[in-house]
């Protein structure tokens, strides 16, 4: 049984990483993707290689058309690259079928966008609950995972609150329940503060933080912010389709 | 793989949000399915009502009429100017070899009185061979005989909605009631028959021996003139035959020129019969392609409301294969809210139908009922529209990309 209450436990921050003697969660070789318009190519990552190590916590910049989202999507599993090879886990994704892909997201991969992205009529709880709709999770079970995911979020009395009864941080927060309602080792985050405001970014951070530290969740969150980026251990750097830094903090 | 708990839920709550869209795209289904019910058991109904009223009337039977039919206003039992004389029916008897029998019948409406009690009936004067004829029993008492005839005896038999109209649970055998307040002995009571197609009491008879109605209830214009008669045919196939050499006895008889109209007219009941099959028959037809045509329109509508829901909950697709839904996840969501537009709307339809249909057989005098297989059938073919027509949406559905879909607004 895939259960695990430690979502409150203190597990340690930091997983050391030495790329040598330790696989790498995500490791992405030379992927490309090339998007055909009519005519018009336009290459939105360019050969890129990159690793990130479970328990990490990083953060992508870029100007606004750099790949970004383009990464995200790739390493989420939700969209395939032009070519080049992506290993979740070590193993090769791209000879996966469809289903098996949404296996994956299903039971590794939490999603967070800046759109929210919860169903509309539909319960707080009900939003959560909905990555254990498609793993068969027993229903008594599926409530209470969900209910102790909203806990972890800080929403446990809003349970059944509608998205349209929320305000924007709650409903993300709702977002992030539902990422992690799954025991996802991954969050993925594209703007997720993006329609937020300060303070409220500020919070949803920290339970970003809370959870990578506390659960050792990898985290990996795309902003435009510097001020959000400073929450993450490594910040790397895209533009035009490739990464142009990759620092990792403190070492600079 | 998703459960269909929650796909059924997930789909009552989608048809919710657009109650009066999903309503209309039910219309179809409805209307398809009430008319394969009616369809079914007004068939099945008709069917049986002509193989009862056939055993009822008595077989290989025809009827001769006064007057000709192009004429127009000859109706049984109306003959205005009668033209058939008991001789007449003597002469086909006697003449005609695939005739086995022949009634001649005068008949009028008569109060008939017995104690305080009175009701007004129709009285037929007829011969002992018309129980033959109609294949009909004495349920107590006797028939009248040809001596009664010969005598003008004041004797009747009674049909059995007279006997308890006048009488009650008592047995009129023996009594005396009066018919046009001549006094009449009841010496038998006639076993209960039903309705005919058109909804007319056969039981709501009495017969009496043809010389009495003549001599003392319904003067008729020259003695031994008739309004119609009874004619059993040796067998069905000779009725052909039988309605031949009558036409051509009666027309000799009648002194009818050729070139000249009958003044008179052959029905064949089985052939009555036979329309009343046909007419049931093109009627199922008829029920049959209305309720095709419906259900596929139906069909298609529910696919055009599907392909419309697809569309508008692109989004709401996107996040559920985002989280893992998988292909079937969503094709079964969609297969299945489909299914519950056109069984939801098949089962209003199986109630709509089922109360036309009774409706319908009570203003026919069907026989009705509601047969669980006819339910069964259209449930099916709800099913069947349902799986079929959402087929494609949620095929649509199932291939989207998350994240072109996640984009949609
Ligand atoms: N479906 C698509 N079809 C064609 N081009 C696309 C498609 N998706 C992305 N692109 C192009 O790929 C490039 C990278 O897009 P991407 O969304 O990854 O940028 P981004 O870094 O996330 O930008 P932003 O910060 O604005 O979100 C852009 O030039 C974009 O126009
Ligand atoms: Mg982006």
């Amino acid at each position: 049984m895939p259960r695990r209450n430690d979502l409150g436990m203190q597990t340690g921050g930091t997983t050391p990483h030495s790329p040598e003697t330790v696989l790498p969660l995500i490791s992405v070789q030379q992927v490309s993707k090339i998007y055909t318009l009519g005519e018009h190519r336009v290459t939105a990552l360019n050969s890129i290689s990159v690793s990130i190590h479970a328990g990490d916590f990083v953060a992508i910049m870029g100007p606004s058309g750099s790949g970004k989202s383009t990464f995200m999507n790739i390493i989420g599993c939700l969209d395939r690259p032009s070519s080049g090879t992506y290993y979740l886990n070590g193993q090769d994704v791209g000879t996966l079928s469809r289903d098996c892909l949404a296996e994956i997201r299903n039971k590794t991969i939490g999603f967070v966008f800046q759109g929210f992205n919860l169903l509309p009529r539909t319960t707080a709880l009900e939003n959560v609950e909905l990555p254990l709709l498609y793993n068969g999770t027993p229903a008594h079970e599926r409530r209470e995972r969900a209910l102790e995911a909203l806990r972890v979020v800080g929403l446990g009395d809003r349970w059944h609150h509608y998205p349209n009864q929320l305000s924007g941080g709650q409903q993300q927060r709702v977002t992030i329940a539902r990422a992690i309602v799954n025991n996802a080792s991954i969050v993925l985050a594209d703007e997720p503060t993006g329609n937020l405001d300060t303070k409220t970014s500020m919070e949803i951070m920290e339970l970003f933080v809370r959870l990578n530290q506390t659960a050792g969740i990898t985290i990996i969150v795309v902003t435009h912010e510097p001020d959000i980026a400073a929450y993450g251990r490594r910040l790397i750097r895209f533009l035009d389709g490739v990464i142009v830094g990759d620092e990792v903090k403190g070492v600079a | 793989m998703i459960s269909v708990p929650v796909i059924t839920r997930i789909a009552f709550r989608a048809l919710r949000a657009n109650t009066m869209r999903s309503g209309l795209t039910m219309l179809g289904i409805i209307i398809g399915v009430a008319a394969v019910i009616a369809m079914i058991s007004i068939g099945a109904g008709a069917r049986q009502r002509v193989a009862n009223e056939v055993a009822s009337m008595g077989s290989n039977l025809l009827i001769v009429v006064s007057g000709s039919t192009s004429s127009g206003g000859a109706r049984m039992g109306a003959g205005s100017d009668p033209t058939l004389t008991i001789a007449d029916a003597e002469a086909i008897l006697r003449e005609c070899p695939a005739v086995i029998d022949v009634a001649p019948l005068q008949s009028g409406t008569a109060q008939v009185v017995y104690g305080n009690q009175n009701w007004s009936t129709v009285v037929m004067g007829t011969t002992p061979s018309i129980l033959n004829i109609r294949e009909w029993r004495v349920a107590s008492g006797k028939p009248f005989t040809d001596q009664d005839e010969r005598h003008a005896n004041k004797v009747c038999l009674m049909g059995a909605t007279v006997a308890e109209k006048l009488f009650g649970a008592f047995d009129p055998v023996g009594q005396v009631v009066r018919i046009k307040k001549i006094p009449f002995t009841v010496i038998g009571v006639l076993e209960r028959k039903g309705q005919t197609l058109t909804g007319q009491d056969q039981d709501d008879i009495i017969y009496v021996p043809i010389t009495t109605a003549q001599k003392k209830l319904f003067r008729a214009l020259f003695p031994g003139m008739i309004q119609f008669m009874m004619v059993k045919a040796v067998s069905t196939e000779a009725l052909e035959d039988a309605q031949e050499q009558i036409t051509a006895l009666l027309r000799q008889r009648h002194r009818i020129g050729s070139g000249q109209e009958n003044d008179f007219t052959v029905r064949n009941l089985t052939q009555m019969m036979q329309t009343a099959i046909t007419i049931a028959r093109v009627m199922t037809v008829l029920l049959g392609a209305i309720a095709s045509i419906s259900l596929l329109v139906g069909g298609i509508g529910i696919m055009n409301i599907m392909l419309v829901s697809v569309t508008e909950r692109t989004r709401e697709i996107g996040i559920r294969i985002a989280v893992g839904a998988k292909t079937w996840d969503i094709r079964l969501q969609f297969i299945m809210e489909a299914l519950t537009l056109s069984l939801v709307g098949g089962c209003i339809g199986i109630v709509l139908g089922s109360i036309g249909s009774v409706a319908v057989a009570h203003a026919f005098h069907l026989p009705s009922g509601i047969s669980p297989l006819g339910v069964l059938i259209s449930f099916g073919f709800a099913a069947a529209v349902g799986v079929f027509f959402g087929f494609y949406p949620a095929y649509k559905a199932s291939l989207l990309n998350p994240i072109e879909a996640l984009r949609y607004e």
